[in-house]
């Protein structure tokens, strides 16, 4: 309820499409890694993109409650028992795994050393 | 009934009568579809060792009194669908190598039912594009010209069931990636309502959008398999708990009485003169089956394409947040666990894949949320609302199911051009309704030699699959397009084999 929010802040800014969006930072939230080249290339397909989207502000959603799912639902709950048919065994959870070391999925250092 | 050409429920029928056996109809399609796949890659992998346990199963529990639904059915599965013990990629590098551990309910339901697996099927990587060009294993050729995409997401299941592959495969439609590849392909594609059919075991795309559903020959056989596949499923908490009204007996032979909606904002004066010609034609053939045109508006629908292209990115990027190298696929070596899921994700992701996950992370992004992501919420309740309200008019809406025929690789490079292709998709899938493309005859593209397919699509409210199916059948049986064009690859021993009895194939 109230005033709707709109693009309001997005429209506010008015900057060339290649550098509204912060790629690298939008990268990093993302974990992922880009090239000089994927940056040149996604950058401009990326503002693009979003000016289409910007039609989105000529739609009047003042009062529009939001639709997360479109089918009538209700929270499910289920009893607090195990069902064997759902549950893999350690073999079968690891057996994907790039990096095992014993029953644990291995992965590279987490905390840096001190120092 | 032939094994390669039949409909699922002849072979079905044949099965379970026992006038035919699921061993002799896996040993002519696996070579068969080993042959057409040399020219097509519709499959990323073949599974005819699987194949082949699962006839015998069938066979034994026929001769123990059982009937199968789907006796001795070959059926092809996207590769975003688990199938326990087979490779499962979604068309993806950081997936390269992943066996699946266990299987898709919709997938357990088809071989309950007597299906037989013949492979799992090429798709745009995570599902994400609309001509499978996107996929990390190569093209996949449209059986009518292979110079052509097959569309997509589900551009392997579409070109299988095509190219007589299989008899029916299983696809997966967010924003029309079972409707466009079925229109490009000359088969029915059918997305049931959201929740309908279980998700489990389907690797997710976009969570709220997302939803399972058949390729098939014919719409008998789309229905035959709805049947099969939809209904509540515990292990999926967004699947629907409601009676699921049995589609594939009594589909209707008429029009009559049946309101249809045309929509106002789909003027078919955007579409190329070849493809205009053959929708007004397929609305004229609404008419003389009894059916009454009405005209309706979506008014919000041209906010369809801004509004999906916030939503399945916002979802995909947080779902896809799961590839990170730890538990399971690619994993690149680096010094400290940030670099890793970092360098992992860069080396495993292609393009596509990247910009979507680049555009919802920005989406959802700190500041930004409520101007896009919360927005396209609310335009969404908007445009479903327009769906009820045109429903108040109409009992079924028809448009265009793509916005041109198949058209060739590389055709389009940028990706708003892309995304255009599935204008008439959108809307539904955002409202979350139950949509079909149905062969509606070909159109001679503007820059091609070859008349391509061209689909009709059909959208009813909520819950209404049975009537639409029912609607759908009536049309195809009054004009059975589908069976006017034949695809290349039915070359001379696949067309030897269509004039040639069943007893003399083995």
């Amino acid at each position: 309820m109230g005033t709707d929010p709109g693009l309001g802040r997005a429209n506010s800014v008015r900057i060339m499409p290649t550098d509204r969006i912060d790629i690298r930072h939008v990268a990093r939230l993302a974990r992922l890694a880009l090239t000089d080249a994927e940056i040149a290339t996604f950058g401009p397909q990326l503002g693009s993109l979003m000016s289409h989207v910007d039609a989105l502000a000529q739609l009047d959603t003042q009062n529009v409650p939001a639709t997360a799912q479109v089918v009538p639902s209700r929270n499910v709950q289920r009893d607090d028992a195990i069902r064997p048919e759902t549950i893999l065994s350690r073999e079968a959870a690891l057996a994907n795994a790039p990096q095992v070391q014993g029953p644990y999925f291995r992965v590279p250092r987490i905390i840096a050393e001190e120092g | 009934m032939n094994p390669v050409t039949g409909s699922a429920r002849e072979i079905a029928r044949a099965v379970n009568a026992r006038t035919a056996s699921a061993a002799e109809i896996a040993e002519v399609l696996i070579p068969h579809a080993e042959r057409v796949d040399a020219q097509l890659n519709a499959y990323l992998e073949l599974t005819p060792e699987l194949m082949r346990a699962h006839a015998k199963r069938v066979e034994e529990r026929v001769a123990a009194g059982e009937s199968l639904p789907l006796a001795g059915v070959p059926v092809a599965i996207k590769d975003n669908m688990c199938l326990e013990g087979t490779h499962t990629t979604a068309g993806s590098k950081i997936l390269n190598g992943f066996v699946a551990p266990y299987t898709a309910t919709a997938v357990q339901r088809l071989l309950a039912a007597g299906a037989l697996p013949v492979g799992k099927t090429n798709l745009d990587e995570f599902a994400m594009g609309s001509s499978g060009e996107n996929s990390a294993y190569g093209l996949t050729r449209n059986p009518y010209d292979t110079d052509r995409v097959p569309g997509g997401s589900s551009a392997g299941s579409a070109a299988a069931v095509a190219g007589f592959e299989a008899t029916i495969s299983l696809g997966s439609d967010t924003g029309g990636s079972i409707r466009e590849p079925a229109a490009f392909c000359n088969v029915v594609g059918f997305k049931p309502t959201y929740g309908r059919v279980s998700r489990y075991g389907l690797i997710a795309f976009a969570s709220s959008l997302d939803q399972i559903g058949p390729f098939a020959r014919t719409v008998e056989d789309a229905a035959l398999t709805y049947d099969v596949i939809a209904g509540k499923d515990p292990l999926d908490a967004t699947s629907v708990d409601r009676a699921v009204e049995p589609a594939a007996d009594g589909l209707r032979e008429d029009l009559r009485g049946v309101r249809i909606g045309i929509v106002t904002e789909f003027a078919l004066d955007k579409l190329d003169p070849a493809s205009r010609a053959c929708y007004e034609t397929a609305y004229a053939d609404l008419e003389r089956l009894g059916a009454e045109l009405v005209e309706v508006s979506l008014p919000t629908a041209e906010y369809g394409l801004a509004t999906y292209y916030l939503i399945a990115p916002a979802e995909c990027s947080s779902n896809l947040a799961r590839f990170d190298g730890v538990r399971y696929g690619l994993r690149a070596d680096a010094p400290d666990v940030n670099e890793m899921y970092e360098r992992t994700r860069a080396a495993g992701f292609g393009p596509e894949v990247k910009r979507r996950i680049l555009i919802g992370t920005y989406a959802l992004s700190s500041g930004y949320y409520d101007a896009y992501y919360l927005k396209a919420q609310k335009a969404r309740t908007r445009i479903a609302e327009d769906f009820a309200r045109a429903f108040e008019r109409c009992d079924a809406i028809v448009s265009p199911a793509a916005s041109s025929p198949a058209f060739r690789f590389n055709a389009k490079s940028d990706p708003v051009t892309m995304y255009l292709m599935d204008y008439y998709t959108i809307p539904g899938s955002l409202a979350g309704l139950p949509s079909l493309s149905v062969p509606c005859g070909a159109a001679l593209p503007e820059d091609g030699t070859r008349p391509m397919p061209m689909g009709l699509q059909m959208t009813t409210p909520l819950f209404t699959e049975r009537a639409l199916l029912g609607y759908a059948h009536a049309y195809e049986r009054a004009t059975l397009h589908a069976e006017k064009i034949m695809p290349l690859t039915m070359d001379a021993e696949s067309s030897m084999m269509l004039r040639t009895p069943t007893g003399n194939l083995a």
